[in-house]
């Protein structure tokens, strides 16, 4: 056999046993679900009428991209917790000491995380349409947008991955689940960058996550909050393009953590 | 000529300011039990770790199956099994799913691995909980699980590191039994231990490591008789009859006049057999006693031994 269909047929191996995690234990992504739909209702119902939008629009139909990319990225603790529960159990070690290639746990994992998150992003799909937001956007583009949503999941998780594998400490995932909270406001997710203080609004523009929710927003054709700058001309770019640089940073990574010998 | 399953050569491993290992020499021989006994932070997960490539050594030469550990990683992991210190199963799922995802993950097709799943819940007692979540299963049966996991594919060498620690008596028993299946099917076995009593039951060979060196090897019974083995220790009803005990129970008889007690040491036929002759024998001399105890050298009493700089400090009875 091969080496690749050998990787792909272990890869697979482990989908099917991360699908069979969340069958007999669905409540991970059961809460997972919840905690976005309470995101959007408070934003919505409770901050929403505060909340000013340049170049106009009302505050729904921004958010709801927004909190489908905000769910996107707690693919990064949500993979860091399997990842850090797997090495405390000693199965990352059993892994390891298989004649297994490197890349199929970390993959195999991601590949079973995107259909989870393919879920998820449909039930907060069809909440917000019960609640008023509108898909203004041709099927294509909505599809399109689902897709940039995934493509930066996918980005998430290898981070995810790579930080459950370096970072041995106690307490890192806390850690990395208190910081996703920062870099998720710090960002086009809920309010727009140009209603922040100038060096803020230039850093929330930059964050990944901004690029993926404002072409998100475009797609749908729901009003994006930004009328100049870096994510009114490239945000479509941005979107593709951040996503493969974390890729290809992170795994290789991520596979080099998964082989490194203490 | 057939190569050993294991050979390593001057091992040395040093975390920050910690030398796990100082120099480890081992060698085991094809289809023997190998104890590897010490106590905590001797090194022993750190040489198991070594040998399944899963750390890289900072010096020596380590052959597994014939492989050289840090050159051809991907070698040794086709012909070893390993069952870490803590059990290392999949929770959620079910007994026999693990065993045939471990399978596949190995290469075997997925009937194989079905087949053999069935074979090892079956060698393993496993038959009736292998469709239940390891979630519900007790110490033992997580560790039974987590041995035959480490054994889907027949490995040349099966590592267990720690198999018994934190089971209840029946369960090691259990564990005991199963390791002695494993080698009659032809497997080698190291295991790593805290227990005398372990490396006694299970080994052929026994290496005594402390602070990453060997301090001492042989097999189980030339180490016992090194420390002067078992021990039966007679409490008298009376002070006056503690005289009378000594002389009635030999040359070997000490007394402890402080805690009325006589020390015989049991010899070459083990302390069961001791502790029956000397109940006899002060039976027939008509000598009441309060208690007869049997006493085994400790893993504590070994180490003492092996490691005293001089025979001050040997343990009480080894030296006299
Ligand atoms: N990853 C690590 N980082 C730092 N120190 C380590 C690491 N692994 C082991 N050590 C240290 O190396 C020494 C040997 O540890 P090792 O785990 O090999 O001992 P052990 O004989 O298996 O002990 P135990 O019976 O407790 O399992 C200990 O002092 C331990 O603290
Ligand atoms: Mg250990």
């Amino acid at each position: 056999m091969t080496a690749l269909s050998s990787t792909l047929r272990q890869t697979w191996v482990i989908t099917l046993r991360d699908l069979k995690h969340w069958q007999r234990e669905p409540w991970g992504p059961v809460f997972g679900i919840l905690f976005s739909i309470m995101m959007l209702l408070i934003f919505g119902y409770l901050f929403g009428g505060a909340i000013e939008m340049p170049g106009g629009g009302t505050y729904l139909p921004y958010l709801l991209p927004g909190v489908l990319a905000l769910t996107m990225m707690f693919g990064v603790d949500g993979i860091m917790a399997v990842v850090t529960e797997d090495t405390k159990r000693g199965v990352t070690n059993r892994f390891r000491s298989l004649p297994m290639s490197s890349v199929a746990v970390p993959l195999g994992r991601a590949v079973a995380d995107l259909g989870n998150s393919a879920v998820q992003l449909g039930v907060l799909m069809i909440g917000g349409l019960l609640i008023g937001w509108r898909i203004e956007g041709t099927f294509l583009e909505a599809a399109a947008a689902v897709g940039l949503l995934l493509w930066l999941r996918l980005a998430m998780l290898w981070l995810g991955i790579f930080l459950g594998l370096a970072l041995r400490m106690e307490g890192a995932l806390m850690m990395v689940q208190v910081l996703v909270w920062p870099l998720g406001f710090c960002s086009s997710l809920f309010v727009s960058p140009e209603t922040m203080p100038g060096w803020l609004g230039t850093l929330a523009a930059w964050n990944p996550v901004s690029a993926t929710a404002t072409a998100a927003r475009d797609l749908f054709g729901n009003p994006t909050g930004i009328t100049s700058g870096v994510l009114a001309d490239h945000a479509m770019l941005l979107a593709l393009a951040w996503p493969a640089v974390l890729l290809a940073i992170f795994v290789p990574l991520s596979m080099r953590a998964f082989r490194r010998r203490g | 000529m057939t190569t050993a399953p294991l050979s390593a050569r001057g091992v040395r491993k040093r975390y920050r300011d910690t030398q796990a290992l100082d120099g480890l020499d081992l060698e085991v021989a094809a289809g023997t039990v190998h104890a590897l006994l010490g106590p905590n932070g001797a090194g022993k997960s750190t040489a198991v770790n070594v040998f399944a490539t899963l750390t890289r050594p900072d010096a020596g030469e380590v052959r597994v199956g014939g492989h050289d550990v840090v050159r051809h990683p991907a070698r040794v992991r086709s012909t070893i099994g390993l069952v870490g210190q803590s059990a290392a199963v999949d929770e959620a799922l079910h007994g026999r799913e693990n065993l045939v995802m471990f399978g596949r993950l190995h290469g075997l097709s997925k009937a194989d691995a079905v087949r053999r799943s069935a074979e090892l819940l079956d060698a393993f007692g496993l038959v009736e909980a292998g469709d239940r979540k390891v979630s519900g299963y007790s110490g033992g049966m997580r560790r039974r699980l987590d041995i035959a996991a480490g054994l889907v594919v027949r490995p040349r060498i099966l590592f267990l590191d720690e198999p018994t620690t934190g089971l209840d008596p029946r369960a090691r028993h259990e564990v005991w039994e199963m390791v002695r299946k494993v080698v009659a099917d032809g497997t080698t076995v190291l295991l790593t231990t805290q227990y005398l009593d372990e490396a006694d039951q299970l080994a052929d060979l026994v290496t005594v490591l402390g602070e990453g060196k060997v301090i001492a090897e042989g097999t189980p019974s030339a180490l016992k008789s090194d420390l002067g083995g078992d021990r039966v220790i007679i409490t008298a009803a009376e002070p006056d009859d503690l005289d009378k005990m000594a002389g009635a129970l030999g040359a070997t008889a000490t007394v402890d006049l402080d805690r009325l007690e006589v020390t015989v040491e049991a010899g070459a036929s083990g302390g069961g057999a001791a502790v029956v002759e000397v109940v006899r024998t002060l039976d027939s001399a008509g000598i009441t006693v309060d208690d007869v105890l049997l006493r085994r050298p400790t893993l504590d009493e070994v180490f003492l031994h092996l490691t005293a700089p001089d025979p001050e400090h040997q343990p009480e009875g080894a030296a006299r």
